[in-house]
């Protein structure tokens, strides 16, 4: 597809024998909101650790932003707009809540040519961000001392604060109530408004149904289905790898 | 700026310091300081690394040994005054840490301190078999008695010392509080998310083992001078690598103000025993006391003085 923000051709991965994806193509256009979801297993995360940098893939390439970012590191591609939440919350425990937004702002931002902030730039970026995510009265907890949705609040921010064209969202409702849910959807459903391109990995298929204008399948590492949402999930197909034969 | 104000202010109780000593005028005074500023800069230097960005690094010895050898080195094939050789020994010791750094940072946790381990035995293995330095043998440096415009010539090792420990302590603290100190701290916290946050975590380690090796190699570029006969196994000691961890763990190893106070009460307590009852118990006390806090407050003592603030302030 021309001018895809992303655009991943033949992506492969395998762990020893195992082979974790087989030759995956995915292309995501500029303020797309994509859900992928896949069973236990099927190699969702290892395709965002492919795509970050994380995991090198052996197979097949990665463009982003028009430029090919294989054998790039994971700082290098979160610097050129690409920014990941993880499936497990990783805040860094011994700095506070406003101090972990702060090092994304250092970092990515900073590092852009031409981006650099003044000290109180920075400062009021960081209480943007937490504004954003509602957690400005925690600004100077520390990570321990915030709640499980509060957590993973944290860690969109985190994600956000290096300012991305694309945002990875790795399965960041896993064990939130209903409301909480809601909460995070409307919260990216608002990112996405604001020009950032998501990609949602999710289980809850409530959240992903009311998310996605487009949802990718894996299954066993391989992509069996990609289009409109209401289409997808009644593909027999699909409906094979979730419900059994 | 206020790294300037910090700076200022350390000298100024650096100079009381040393004017208190003064006062009392007696060598030893200067001789059992020394061996405390000594280990305030080991302590500092190596909290850069094993502090800040988590690496625990058991080679300083070889650190400091190489600081010590660099000089041994140059006063017999190049003379040069002490303060032109601590910057020698700090440059030498901060590439061996850069190298180190390279070859070894793609280890974590245990890996990465067997790994220092073993570049100090590599390096005494060298420096053993290195005749021109002494070899085995050790090696003698006849130190002047005096020094013109000062007096007795421990009193300036005493002073090389005390701002070696100023440059240190503000180097510590301008790394905590810059944008170097929050990336160290992303790389303890957690590598991975650093990474996606955009932290070089690579690059920034090796600044910090190159920082670290450089401090320590300009707190052993003195020594020689200091002990008069340098030989490898005490250049080497094994009290370097377990006092440079222990004293920043008892102290705290968050801010800088931890390895200064652990130096401070661990290396005080090592002169006392030492006076008192022996040379031996040294790292008995160390040993002892590095199990107590282990146990009891993992934080060290400025954690210690954090956690009672917090529960005060509830």
């Amino acid at each position: 597809m021309a001018g895809a923000l992303l655009e991943v051709a033949g992506l492969s991965k395998r762990f020893g024998g195992f082979v974790a994806l087989d030759g995956i193509d995915l292309a995501v256009t500029q303020g797309e909101r994509v859900g992928l979801i896949g069973p236990n297993g099927s190699g969702k995360s290892t395709f965002v650790n492919c795509i970050c940098g994380t995991l090198t893939n052996e197979t097949g390439t990665v463009r982003f932003d028009g430029e090919i970012v294989n054998g790039l590191l994971t700082h290098e591609r979160t610097r050129r707009g690409m920014a990941r939440s993880f499936q497990l919350p990783r805040p860094f425990a011994t700095l506070t809540v406003a101090d972990n937004l702060r090092v994304p702002l250092l970092y990515t931002v900073n590092a852009r040519p031409g981006s650099a902030l003044s000290a109180a730039a920075l400062d009021e970026r960081c209480a943007e961000l937490l504004q954003l995510v509602a957690l400005t009265d925690k600004a100077t907890k520390l990570p321990r001392d915030l709640t499980q949705v509060e957590m993973r609040k944290l860690e969109l921010a985190r994600a956000m604060a290096a300012d991305p064209k694309l945002l990875i969202a790795d399965e960041s409702m896993a064990g939130l109530s209903q409301s909480e849910v809601d909460d995070i959807v409307n919260l990216l459903i608002r990112l996405n408004e604001r020009g950032i391109t998501i990609i949602l990995i999710e289980h809850i298929m409530r959240a992903v149904m009311k998310f996605s204008q487009r949802l990718v399948v894996l299954v066993s590492g391989k992509k069996i289905a990609d289009g409109p949402p209401a289409e997808v999930i009644r593909d027999p197909e699909v409906e094979r790898a979730y419900l059994g034969q | 700026m206020r790294t300037r104000v910090f700076l200022l202010v350390s000298i100024a109780v650096a100079a009381v310091v040393f004017f208190a000593a003064r006062m009392v005028n007696n060598d030893y005074v200067f001789f059992a300081g020394y061996t405390i500023l000594q280990f305030i800069v080991l302590a500092t230097a190596w909290n850069i690394l094993g502090g800040y960005t988590g690496y625990v690094n058991f080679g300083s010895a070889a650190f400091f040994a190489m600081g010590a050898y660099s000089t041994v080195f140059f006063h017999k094939a190049f003379p040069m005054p002490i303060p032109i050789l601590i910057l020698i020994g700090g440059v030498v010791s901060g590439v061996v840490g850069f190298g180190m750094g390279y070859l070894t940072l793609r280890l974590r946790g245990a890996f990465f301190a067997i790994a220092t381990l073993a570049l100090a035995v590599v390096l005494q293995t060298l420096v053993v078999n290195w005749d021109y330095v002494g070899g085995s043998r050790g090696a003698y440096i006849i130190r002047p008695n005096d020094i013109a415009w000062l007096g007795p010539y421990i009193q300036y090792l005493f002073l090389l010392m005390l701002t070696l420990v100023v440059v240190s302590l503000t180097i510590a603290r301008w790394i905590e509080r810059s944008q170097l100190g929050y990336g160290f701290a992303t790389i303890r916290d957690d590598e991975l998310a650093a990474e996606a946050s955009g932290v070089p975590t690579l690059k920034l380690k090796l600044v910090a083992t190159t920082i670290s090796g450089a401090l320590m190699g300009m707190a052993g570029a003195p020594f020689p001078y200091y002990i008069g006969y340098l030989q490898p196994s005490s250049a080497f000691g094994l009290e370097y690598a377990v006092n440079s961890i222990a004293m920043p763990m008892i102290g705290g190893t968050t801010s800088w103000v931890g390895p200064l106070i652990g130096a401070i009460l661990l290396g005080s307590l090592q002169q006392i025993a030492t006076v008192t009852i022996s040379s031996a118990v040294n790292l008995l006390i160390v040993g002892l006391l590095l199990v107590a806090f282990v146990i009891i407050a993992p934080n060290g003592i400025v954690g210690l003085v954090q956690g009672w603030m917090r529960r005060r302030e509830k």
